[in-house]
């Protein structure tokens, strides 16, 4: 194998990583609330600038600021479920993405009217330097991204299958009706788990400020991708996501060094429409089941 | 009864050509600037219009409109450009494609039975791979875009007008033509059809409504409609690029009108367009110079309207008469 597609090939799973913690949280909101949820974008976005602004006002590292990103995203997600979304949880599914949507707008532009459209770039310098390890270029802020995803998902996971929440949130995703005979909170355990899942972004765009040049709108991008790994892995399938997280980076990393760049979005929305239409319920429906 | 609805009728004739007068007159009052607002208007209600028709009566929720938009943009701007002919005959072309892009993603979508959320994804898929395309293919100026050359002298024939007022009545008259073609669509069988189906898929189709060809035909004309809309923008700003026709600011520009005003009904696009688009301009020109505010109000009016008025201002209206005419019973 050529050596720079093994580098392109390396490249794509560290951001697939990144990627799959994201959709996770885009994947358990809407395996919980059957809500697909159009302000993913834009919380991410929010961690963003909650990092840099605290690493610029401060000068600390970033991942400092990481826990406050994480508390302020749990917080935005927990209340925008338990005050906006359960009042329209009987509405026609298209009224919850609108809802959502709206959010977006008011929290792309807040960011916008704050922040100004201008590009912001973190720079810590002992992360953008390069390491090698053997012949492969590593970028360290990337490769600390991809570790922090990894365990932070390992976590989520834990929490999901090991404490008492994560069990009422599983119950809750499976059967609604069933877990609220069983005396679960639905309302408090919805509002959680969509907290988690907001939570999810806040780390994903932390841990991808010292990486990006960012702005307000760069959520719409990670937002589309989200939703590609999502259904791809099955919407609401949480190991699903994981993995074709990194399906989507290695596509990604390897369509641009084969086909360029600008054609490595297409590539990843041909296979989104082809999943869409052929599998909507994604690669791993069986394994789901099974579970 | 009867009488009642004669007098319903005659006043919203009356109401309608009162309106028809006042906007005939506009060009005659206002200046340049609010020229622009209200053009823009006249384009959020031809979206919202055209939205309606696929989402709001036959019940598919698109968020990919932007896919129709920027084919009708695209294809009569190159038609244009490239080989000089009339964007008015391009304007059909580019309404034919974008048709033909609908029905085949309807078909797909359909027959795979995808409804909801899962819908609105593959419109909004749909758009995206539209943007990305249209940005890496040259013939098309890529991601440059396409500039149009500025017209020198009014030329009906060429769509190329020097004046403002030109544009306005232009797309006065696309405007209008939709809400009539609407309005009158929703009266008849396939009108009744779509409403069937909103209401609910299976019933509709057990009843012998054809489900599939009413989507279908919903979808083709809603996309055309879209197209046309973008020929005018592409004439009237002279720039079109990916990014901006493919954008989904745009398919959300054609949701928004329908939510606010109340979509399935023929003039509640307009009604939203009327609220959302001047009041967007008082934001901005109140707040000059902070950038954002006025798409924080556009937020702040989905969510207040999809919270505690989901059937948009006509549906309050006719809550408020149903109301009335219950307490004078």
């Amino acid at each position: 194998m050529n050596f720079q597609v093994f580098q392109a090939l390396f490249d794509g799973v560290l951001m697939g990583g990144v990627y799959a913690l994201a959709a996770l949280g885009l994947s358990l909101i809407f395996g919980v609330m059957k809500i697909t949820n159009f302000a993913h974008g834009a919380m991410m976005t929010m961690g963003m600038y909650v990092v840099y602004s605290i690493s610029t006002h401060f000068g600390v590292s970033p991942y400092i600021a990481l826990p406050v990103s994480i508390l302020a995203l749990f917080i935005v997600g927990y209340l925008l479920q338990r005050f906006l979304i359960t009042r329209i949880s009987n509405a026609p599914a298209h009224n919850q993405l609108l809802l959502t949507l709206g959010v977006a707008y008011i929290l792309e532009n807040t960011i916008l009217a704050i922040f100004t459209p201008n590009y912001k770039t973190l720079n810590v310098e002992s992360l953008s330097t390069a390491i090698r390890i053997g012949k492969l270029t590593v970028n360290p802020a990337k490769l600390i991204a991809f570790l922090v995803a990894l365990v932070v998902t390992a976590l989520i996971y834990l929490l999901l299958y090991r404490t008492f929440i994560g069990k009422a949130i599983r119950a809750t995703s499976q059967e609604r009706d069933g877990a609220r005979l069983m005396g679960i909170v639905v309302n408090r355990t919805g509002a959680i788990a969509f907290g988690i899942g907001a939570l999810c972004t806040g780390i994903a765009g932390a841990l991808l400020t010292p990486v990006l040049s960012i702005y307000p709108t760069i959520g719409e991008t990670f937002q589309l991708k989200c939703f590609v790994i999502a259904v791809l892995g099955g919407m609401g399938n949480l190991w699903g996501a994981l993995i074709s997280g990194l399906i989507v980076g290695v596509v990604e990393m390897l369509t641009g060094y084969y086909l360029g760049g600008s054609w490595s979005d297409f590539v990843v929305y041909i296979v989104f429409v082809l999943v869409l239409f052929i599998k909507p319920t994604g690669l791993f429906e069986r394994r789901n089941r099974r579970e | 009864m009867n009488k009642l609805m004669k007098n319903k009728s005659l006043i919203l004739m009356i109401i309608s050509i009162i309106t028809l007068v006042l906007l005939i007159f506009v060009p005659f009052t206002v200046n340049r600037y609010i020229y622009s607002i209200i053009i823009s208007l006249m384009i959020t209600a031809l979206l919202g219009q055209s939205w309606n028709l696929m989402s709001g009566y036959a019940g598919q929720f698109s968020f990919g409109h932007a896919t129709f938009f920027g084919l009708g943009a695209y294809t009569s701007t190159y038609l244009y450009t490239t080989f000089d002919i009339s964007p008015w005959l391009g304007m059909i072309c580019g309404m034919l494609v974008a048709a033909f892009v609908g029905i085949i993603i309807g078909y797909l979508s359909f027959r795979y039975k995808l409804r909801g959320d899962f819908f609105a994804l593959v419109t909004l898929a749909f758009a995206e791979l539209f943007r990305v395309l249209f940005n890496n293919l040259p013939t098309f100026g890529g991601a440059m875009g396409i500039l149009l050359k500025l017209p020198l002298e009014d030329n009906i024939w060429m769509y190329e007008f020097t004046k403002y007022e030109s544009y306005y009545f232009v797309i006065l008259i696309l405007v209008i033509l939709a809400t009539v073609f609407i309005y009158f669509l929703s009266k008849n069988r396939f009108g009744l059809n779509l409403i069937a189906i909103k209401t609910n898929i299976n019933a509709a189709g057990a009843l012998g409504v054809n489900v599939l060809g009413n989507q279908l035909l919903a979808m083709a004309i809603s996309a055309s409609i879209a197209a046309a809309a973008g020929t005018f923008y592409a004439q009237y700003y002279g720039f079109i690029d990916p990014t901006v026709v493919f954008e989904s600011d745009i398919s959300v520009r054609a949701i928004v009108p329908c939510i606010i005003g109340g979509s399935g009904t023929a003039f509640g696009p307009l009604l939203g367009a009327l609220v959302i688009v001047p009041l967007q301009e008082i934001c901005n020109s109140l707040f000059e110079g902070v950038g954002g505010l006025n798409m924080i109000l556009y937020g702040v009016l989905i969510v207040v309207f999809v919270l505690f008025c989901p059937e948009g201002i006509t549906g309050l209206i006719r809550k408020v008469i149903a109301k009335r005419k219950g307490i004078l019973k």
